[in-house]
């Protein structure tokens, strides 16, 4: 079982949009002047934070021409291209991260592209809303609906640690994130943060 | 302004066309294995160098463009072909960098070509050896070179200019910073071939064609001419506007389809083709672009063209494109993927078919201003800095 470390990540200065909590998370964990490609990009959002804040080299990925125009019109160097065909195209170890900020789950075959991230990347790093989370489990019980509040397949925090361990690829890391914070009550254990974590960041060594 | 390092090049201005000229002391070695000399290369600039030399740019035009890209052709007076893209405060800013446009190698525009006259007095037409992309690339480095420039900042082109340009990147990695490939492919499609097939058939089956040797006779094979643009043109156009022109042809007259007597839709930057454009430069050059596959060079695997992966790349393409459909721009995006090369690829959406490039695109603008801004911070040349 994974062992999840607690990370207090100093304050950050903002500017202009808050930014996403796993974005927050990723920036901490990604090294200083890595390489970096970040599947499912869309907006540059997290380039941007990545290359002001960690000097990363940074590529995208994305299969939504809006979103690429935007990234591209803003001086990102973006893909635009289906992650289940084109990741593949990558040479292997081309990067230290491939990064999947809530777009894995989103994909049809996540199993496939996280094996192709492990050969393209060093490290692979997942981010995704926990179905598990006692919210939409009690909406699920006692009102009989699925969240709302995500567009992609419900994925659990012990539902990614099964598919992490199914693929022999060890979690190296794993975050909680409630309320838009890292961390979650009580979530020391896999368990319970599958109980309280609205998100989870998970680094993967192939 | 303008640093001739070669000794050979011999900077020559007649009618407006200013041209480089080398003898026989530095001639081009042609792919083939035969050698041009001498070789004349007209070319048009804008902007100025800057003290370090690196904020030069060089455009390669398309099939039927010329050197005069940002300017009006003093010849035919045909406007500027990219004045959208090349100017001051375009996104290849004039005030910022110092563009560089050559007449093709085998053009009709000054350059050497099958219209140029030969050392021994006549004009060369058929007489001119086969030219390749190869050929045409290696013209334009040694106008580069002869003006000072060891790295060019940025190379782009459109449709034969996007393959010189993807050959820059690919034959002189640390030359070139950047590239972008407008609407263009690795490798010429057999439905381009074909559409090339059919103008050169009907510019050879034009009686005044005279075997290639129609200026010695004082004639134009126009009809052939007239055929091969209208080949070109189709091509050019969109899906959608081949059938909006059939449509409108059929409710008028029962045998009425022609595309360029449709005034409505005629684009002004095919005016005057026939009169400009030399048939025997569509022969040399069609099959220039029809041998063009880069990967072959390489193995067959095109991402082992950009293994260096010196250079940043922005391919750009357009979704109606039926000339270069947005598949061939997608096969450079997935090679340049596999190079390791830093790469932008978008496709834009737009009704305007291949032509798109030369219109009214803001979301291709924003782009190509996108991908190049970021090319030149990285470059070191700061926004609006001009020349020195």
């Amino acid at each position: 079982m994974a062992q999840l470390e607690l990370v207090h990540p100093a304050p950050v200065e903002r500017t202009g949009l808050q930014p996403r909590a796993d974005h927050d998370v990723i920036a901490q964990i990604v090294a200083d002047g890595a390489r970096v490609l970040d599947v499912g990009c869309g907006d540059g959002a997290l380039m941007r934070m990545l290359i002001k804040e960690c000097s990363a080299s940074v590529r995208g990925l994305d299969i939504d021409p809006a979103k690429v125009h935007r990234c591209v019109s803003r001086g990102l160097s973006v893909v635009q291209g289906d992650a289940e065909r084109d990741l593949e195209q990558f040479p292997s170890a081309a990067f230290d991260y491939i990064i999947f900020s809530h777009a894995l789950m989103k994909l049809h075959d996540p199993a496939a592209v996280l094996r192709t991230a492990a050969r393209v990347g060093e490290r692979v790093i997942v981010s995704i809303n926990n179905a598990g989370h006692w919210r939409p489990r009690l909406r699920m019980i006692f009102q009989g609906k699925l969240a709302r509040w995500t567009d992609d397949a419900p994925c659990t925090v012990r539902d990614f640690a099964g598919l992490a361990r199914d693929m022999r690829m060890s979690v190296e890391r794993a975050v909680p994130i409630s309320r838009g914070h890292t961390g979650a009550p009580f979530a020391r254990t896999l368990w319970r943060a599958n109980w309280f974590a609205e998100q989870a960041v998970f680094v993967l060594a192939p | 302004m303008i640093h001739t390092g070669g000794a050979a090049a011999k900077l020559q201005a007649a009618g407006g066309v200013r041209s480089l000229s080398f003898d026989k002391t530095s001639p081009l070695q042609l792919q083939s294995g035969e050698t041009l000399a001498p070789l004349t290369i007209a070319f048009e600039t804008y902007g100025a160098l800057n003290h370090d030399r690196t904020n030069a740019v060089l455009v390669c035009h398309a099939l039927a463009g010329d050197q005069f890209v940002a300017s009006p052709n003093p010849v035919t007076g045909r406007p500027a072909w990219w004045p959208r893209i090349v100017g001051p405060g375009r996104p290849i800013d004039t005030n910022r960098f110092f563009v560089v446009c050559a007449n093709t190698l085998g053009g009709s525009m000054g350059s050497t070509g099958p219209g140029s006259i030969a050392p021994d007095g006549q004009p060369y037409g058929l007489r001119l050896p086969a030219i390749t992309i190869g050929d045409t690339m290696r013209a334009q480095a040694m106008l580069v070179e002869a003006l000072g420039i060891e790295s060019l900042f940025l190379v782009i082109g459109p449709g034969l200019g996007g393959m010189q340009a993807l050959n820059w990147a690919s034959a002189y990695p640390r030359r070139v910073f950047a590239c972008a490939t407008v609407a263009a492919a690795a490798k010429q499609s057999a439905q381009n071939i074909a559409f090339a097939e059919l103008g050169r058939q009907a510019i050879m089956a034009d009686p005044d064609w005279r075997n290639g040797a129609y200026l010695t006779h004082g004639v134009r094979p126009t009809r052939g001419v007239g055929v091969a643009r209208t080949a070109a043109q189709i091509a050019g156009l969109s899906a959608s506007e081949v059938r909006a022109r059939c449509d409108g042809a059929r409710s008028k007259e029962r045998f009425g389809f022609t595309v360029e007597n449709d005034s409505g839709l005629a684009r002004p930057n095919q005016a005057g083709y026939v009169d400009r454009f030399d048939a025997n430069s569509y022969l040399y050059l069609s099959r220039a672009m029809d041998g063009f596959d880069l990967a072959s060079d390489f193995g067959g695997r095109l991402s082992n063209a950009f293994q260096s992966a010196a250079t940043r790349h922005g391919v750009f393409a357009f979704s109606s494109d039926w000339r270069y459909p947005v598949e061939e721009s997608r096969e450079i995006a997935r090679a340049l993927i596999g190079a390791g090369a830093e790469a932008s690829y978008i496709e834009i959406e737009s009704d305007n078919g291949h032509d798109a490039y030369l219109g009214e695109e803001p979301a291709f603008e924003a782009a190509l201003t996108g991908f190049i801004d970021a090319a030149a911070t990285a470059r070191g040349l700061a926004l609006q800095a001009g020349a020195r």
